[in-house]
């Protein structure tokens, strides 16, 4: 060897593989303008389609008169659920088992509902159309609060399930009533809490929100009706599961459909359900022969694709005097506006709320959860979640925090008390969870020590001193959050999706001169797939990441995969990759020992090649094997380089942190300033430290922006009062706070490379953080429990109520 | 969230566009930066059928001292506005509060002329220019008159601006030196209208308040000036007591809407705290 000879970091350092902070090479093109999303697909002769949208509530509609509008230069056609009903496509089923009204057909249930599609040749036409449109409602009385749904004399929202007393997911106790989910024992539960030393009992509100990506929810339909063939490009987060459901519901042969999700611009969750645009272009390309496109405007996305959470928690803690938990004990009352259009697995109608025990060791247990029906928007998505985790990280941070405050006790030391310990892992939790692995104890210290969390609290106390002498009028809180998530959905043993088992899947085919392509299942929306899929494939195989081409997101190219989502990428299509990855590397070895001349098990795997062992000059590349498949196979081994894996995970992971946040607030106008926020997340192996950093730089913001203000709030008659960014907070940098980023790693034992996944756990860790602090901060005023969002003016009200504003 | 059909004209002189605005009559709007305009197209509550543009009418841009006066031509951008010498030496509070509003896009095309001429109640401009005693000159098809800025007023979106005119500049008497000043606003966010905001000028002597005018942003439908609280502490040092009296004053004349900002009691109330936050501010930076 000479002094060429690269070292062995040198070569390792040469793949950007995992562990590398590779810069990410889709950004390359993102920075240029040069991505390509779904309004940049422009086809010959294309139209464009657009909403009819009712500005009620709850209405009858007792007529549409389309003949106006057909005059409008352009427009070309009105479609209504008549039309639709022609086709069987009036309605469509719901990820949750429910049906959706495509258009509205005789009532609307929500304002902005989608009334009629005017088709026309362009979208302005197609908008002077809308305007023409003349549709004679008759109001009626909306339902907006949750907790009235159920009254005896509360509206009948759904005429549709008249006599129906049972639902997708069992019984259904009252006309609006969806479903009730329970899990746990609750007469253990019970015992628990009636021998309990101490209990707390709150009401803890998760107020409704909506994952409003940059890019809204659109698509370009195309029938070719010569081939029969429907191709399809939108905004899908799981591209192989609407074309399934296309095929279910338009009753097309699946090969004859073709999805394509081009460059996305954000989902965050928004992006999984299938939408009443999809359908209406779909259909409108069927009738007139031409490619559809339908783009949602802001207002319409805010307002009419799916909003998030809308969960009413009642939560009580059991506990002894010196701070263990005994019991926990959740009823929750879940809003799902008019249709139950939540994107969660089949079997979970609450999703996975029942993590809500969080990262304490609760003896017993007991969930209840009411799904309910109202006049709002359908829904409702995970909003850069796993389905309803950030719900239940909310609720039971919050709880806790509430139960220190009663027993007088540091937030943190509560925490610490009842941790999960490192050794009860693998951890079986009272509601039925079975957690991969954890740390909680050393994560935790280390937040602390890393704010210096005693320093904190002396200060706290300084300027409650002052405040209460009339020095000052802020006061400071400091928001503790530790939460565990459940991502990466999941074992086919308790996950489907309309009956598709849960898996994701990874095809990588290797090129003769030592490059290749990986097909992948999931879906980029902006997470960086093309980077760390392809850095994970360079570790595992000793390929350059440069040399991968990562692909995501055509449905006749990319194998069956059921999306991104719900933090599920990494955990299961990160080990499909791997997965693959390895079986190329064990043909690769046959093909090394061929070639060197050994058997295969006197080969070992070094960096980027297969070595003989205890021969170090006798070395064979990979990009060399690469060559050698396509041309000197050993005998009777068919050529090439290719591999497919399906991988169903054994169970889900279970990624936490520890969010430290500490804020002040001036009391006499609400104004908050956010002093410092840490972040320690544990995902796992780490794959890429800088998209990770990425990740929780966008997770905290939206974490910031909920905590702080960003809802949907409709007033009594059920007008949304928050549907543009004028109104729905969307922080720009000047509000974002700084992050101070951290981590340990504690990898899942039963992932392939032992990640967890990290894209959600900021917003799900992050929002109870915000109002931790916030809670804190008003808590030695007398308050126990103040719901979000925490704007200005609802600060300003919290202390107004704690009589601490001057007359 | 598509604007109706319409159709753009584009005059080079002030004459041409006033002719358009009056043979075209109602349905025709004049267009400046667009910026408060063109979203209303969008949301099809503005439907004009004709567009005005003013932007190739020269001798509308500009700002520049005349004696005690500074003219800013009405096709000014509140980034010009912000890069002005004359501005930031005579009429500091004016390059203050147009820090302000929105961000850096929206005062790239922003005009002054179309934030006073709007009448929206949620502009910044319009408070200050009536705490300024600004007038506006407006020329129409029965040709020029001057209107105070204290008279422009009149309700939501409703101005003294009659059919076919149009606002060409604004002229402001230049503040006396040594005089304090603030504009404290508060919002949501950035490019947020203020929830509450109070524009303060005054000169002080001896430690006393000598002159001092008040005026407030978004709590009422039009500008207020807030008379009474100005002369509540003319004459005081500022005083928490004359504090507080200046702000009741302020709030007997607010009538805020209650919207996503807050109900009508926050708002009056942290319209009060931007009173005296102004003052307060405002007289620390007198001579
Ligand atoms: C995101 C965003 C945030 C904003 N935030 C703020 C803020 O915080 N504070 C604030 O003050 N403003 C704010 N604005 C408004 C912005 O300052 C506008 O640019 C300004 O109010 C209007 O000026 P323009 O030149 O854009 O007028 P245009 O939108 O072109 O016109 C507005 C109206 O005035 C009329 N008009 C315009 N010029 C004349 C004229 N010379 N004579 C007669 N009539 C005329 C037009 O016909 C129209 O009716 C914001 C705008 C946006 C988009």
């Amino acid at each position: 060897m000479n002094d060429m000879t690269p070292t062995r970091e040198e070569r390792s350092a040469a793949l950007e593989g995992m562990g590398c902070k590779r810069k990410r090479v889709e950004d390359i093109r993102f920075t240029q303008g040069k991505g390509n999303y779904v309004d940049d697909v422009k086809l010959p002769g294309m139209l464009h389609g657009d909403f009819v949208r009712s500005p009620h509530a709850h209405a009858r509609v007792k007529s549409i008169d389309d003949s106006e509008a057909l005059k409008v230069p352009g427009v070309l056609a009105v479609i209504t659920a008549e039309t639709l009903k022609t086709v069987n496509l009036a309605w469509m089923p719901t990820l949750a088992g429910d049906v959706q009204m495509v258009l509205a057909d005789g009532k609307v249930l929500f304002q902005n509902q989608e009334v009629a599609f005017v088709v026309a040749t362009d979208r302005y036409a197609a908008d002077d159309g809308i305007n023409k449109v003349k549709v004679e409602y008759e109001a009626l009385a909306p339902l907006i609060d949750p907790f009235k749904s159920m009254d005896a004399d509360a509206p009948v929202l759904r005429e549709d399930l008249a006599g129906k007393t049972s639902g997708a997911h069992g019984p259904r106790k009252h006309h609006n009533h969806i479903f009730e989910w329970t899990v746990g024992d609750k007469d253990l539960t019970n015992a628990a809490f009636s021998k309990a030393e101490v209990t707390i009992k709150e009401m803890i509100s998760y107020h409704r929100t909506h994952p409003s990506p940059l890019e809204t929810c659109q698509c370009v339909c195309s029938f070719d009706k010569i081939k029969g063939e429907l191709t399809i490009w939108g905004t899908f987060q799981a591209p192989h599961v609407i074309r399934t459901v296309v095929s279910l519901i338009a009753k097309l042969p699946e090969q004859k459909i073709h999805v394509i999700s081009p460059d996305i611009g954000g989902g965050f969750g928004n992006k999984v359900g299938a939408y009443p645009g999809y359908i209406c272009a779909a259909v409108a390309s069927i009738v007139t022969g031409k490619p559809v496109k339908w783009v949602e405007d802001r207002i319409e996305n805010l307002t009419a694709t799916s909003f998030a959470r809308d969960y009413h928690m009642t939560t009580e803690i059991a506990a002894t005097k010196d701070g263990k938990v005994t019991g926990l004990r959740v009823h929750v009352l879940a809003d799902h506006g008019a249709f139950d259009a939540c994107a969660d697995p089949s079997k979970w109608p609450a999703g996975f709320f029942n993590i809500v025990t969080g990262s304490y060791d609760f003896p017993v247990a007991h969930l209840a959860v009411d799904g309910v029906y109202t006049n709002k928007a359908p829904g409702g998505v995970a909003y850069r979640c796993s389905f309803r985790v950030t719900e239940a990280a909310y609720c039971i941070e919050r709880a806790m925090d509430i139960l220190a405050q009663k027993l007088g006790m540091d937030p943190a030391e509560l925490r610490l008390k009842n941790f999960i310990k490192p050794e009860q892992f693998p951890y079986h939790s009272a509601l039925g969870w079975e957690y991969d692995s954890g740390n909680y104890g050393t994560a935790m210290r280390k937040a602390m020590e890393k704010v210096k969390y005693a320093e904190l609290r002396k200060e706290q106390a300084a300027m409650r001193a002052a405040f209460k002498r009339g020095e000052t009028r802020e006061i400071m809180g400091i928001g503790v959050s530790f939460f565990t998530e459940i991502v990466g959905a999941g074992p086919s043993k308790n996950c489907d999706i309309l009956g598709i088992a849960m898996f994701d899947s990874c095809e990588i085919r290797m090129h003769p001169t030592g490059a290749g392509i990986a097909r992948v299942g999931s879906k980029s929306q902006g997470q960086g797939h093309e980077t760390t899929w392809a850095q994970i494939i360079a570790t595992e195989i000793g390929i350059p990441a440069d040399n991968i081409m990562v692909e995501e997101g055509n449905t006749d190219t990319a194998p069956y995969g059921l999306g991104t989502y719900g933090s599920r990428s990494t955990p299961v299509a990160g080990a499909a990759i791997a997965m693959a990855a390895r079986k190329i590397k064990a043909k690769a070895q046959m093909i090394a020992a061929y070639k060197l001349e050994v058997h295969e098990d006197d080969l070992e795997f070094d960096i980027d090649g297969f070595r003989v062992k205890g021969l170090p000059e006798k070395f064979m590349s990979m990009k060399d094997i690469c060559w050698a498949a396509y041309n000197s196979v050993p005998p009777g081994m068919e050529p090439g380089l290719e591999a497919v894996s399906y991988y169903d995970p054994p169970n889900m992971t279970y990624p936490f942190g520890a969010y430290i946040c500490v804020m002040t607030i001036d009391v006499d106008t609400g104004v908050y300033k956010v002093k410092r926020f840490y972040a320690l997340d544990d995902c796992g192996t780490r794959i890429n430290p800088m998209i990770i950093e990425g990740q929780v730089h966008g997770g905290l913001t939206e974490a910031f922006a909920i905590a702080m203000g960003q809802e949907i709030r409709y007033d009594a008659e059920g007008n949304v009062v928050t549907g543009s960014f004028m109104d729905f907070f969307m922080p720009t940098a000047v509000e974002t706070p700084h992050w101070e980023t951290d981590f340990t790693v504690t990898p899942s034992p039963h992932h392939p490379i032992g990640a967890k996944g990290v894209g959600e756990s900021p917003n799900v860790g992050g929002v109870p953080a915000f109002s931790n602090a916030v809670n804190d901060a008003f808590s030695f005023l007398g308050s126990t429990h103040i719901q979000m969002p925490h704007d200005y003016w609802r600060n300003w009200a919290a202390a107004k109520n704690l009589g601490v504003l001057a007359a | 969230m598509i604007p109706g059909p319409f159709s753009y004209h584009r005059p080079t002189t002030v004459a041409d566009a006033v002719k358009l605005l009056s043979t075209l009559g109602d349905d025709a709007r004049p267009l400046a930066g667009g910026h408060s305009l063109v979203p209303m197209m969008k949301l099809r509550l503005a439907t004009p059928e004709h567009l005005i543009d003013l932007h190739d009418i020269a001798g509308l841009k500009g700002v520049t001292r005349d004696g005690n006066n500074v003219l800013i031509g009405a096709m000014t951008t509140q980034h010009e506005l912000l890069a002005s010498e004359v501005i930031a030496k005579s009429i500091p509070v004016l390059h203050e509060a147009a820090l302000l509003i929105a961000d850096p896009q929206v005062r790239y095309r922003g005009t002054v002329g179309g934030n006073v001429a709007n009448g929206d109640p949620g502009n910044d401009m319009p408070a200050l220019m009536l705490t300024l005693g600004a007038a506006y000159r407006l020329e129409g098809p029965n040709g020029v008159r001057k209107v105070a800025a204290a008279d422009y007023y009149q309700g939501a979106y409703f101005t003294a601006i009659e059919a076919g005119e149009i606002l060409t500049s604004i002229s402001i008497p230049v503040p006396a030196a040594g005089h304090g000043h603030a504009y404290e606003k508060l919002k949501r966010k950035v490019g947020d209208y203020a929830t509450a905001a109070a524009a303060v000028v005054l000169t002080m002597s001896g430690g006393k308040v000598e002159t001092c005018a008040i005026g407030l942003t978004n709590l009422s439908e039009t500008p207020l000036l807030a008379d009474a609280a100005a002369k509540a502490v003319i004459g005081t040092s500022l005083d928490a007591a004359s504090l507080k009296k200046a702000a009741a004053a302020a709030q007997a004349i607010m009538a805020p809407a209650a919207d996503a900002r807050g109900p009508v009691e926050y708002r009056k109330h942290v319209g009060g705290i931007m009173v005296m936050r102004a003052l307060q501010r405002a007289a620390a930076k007198a001579a």
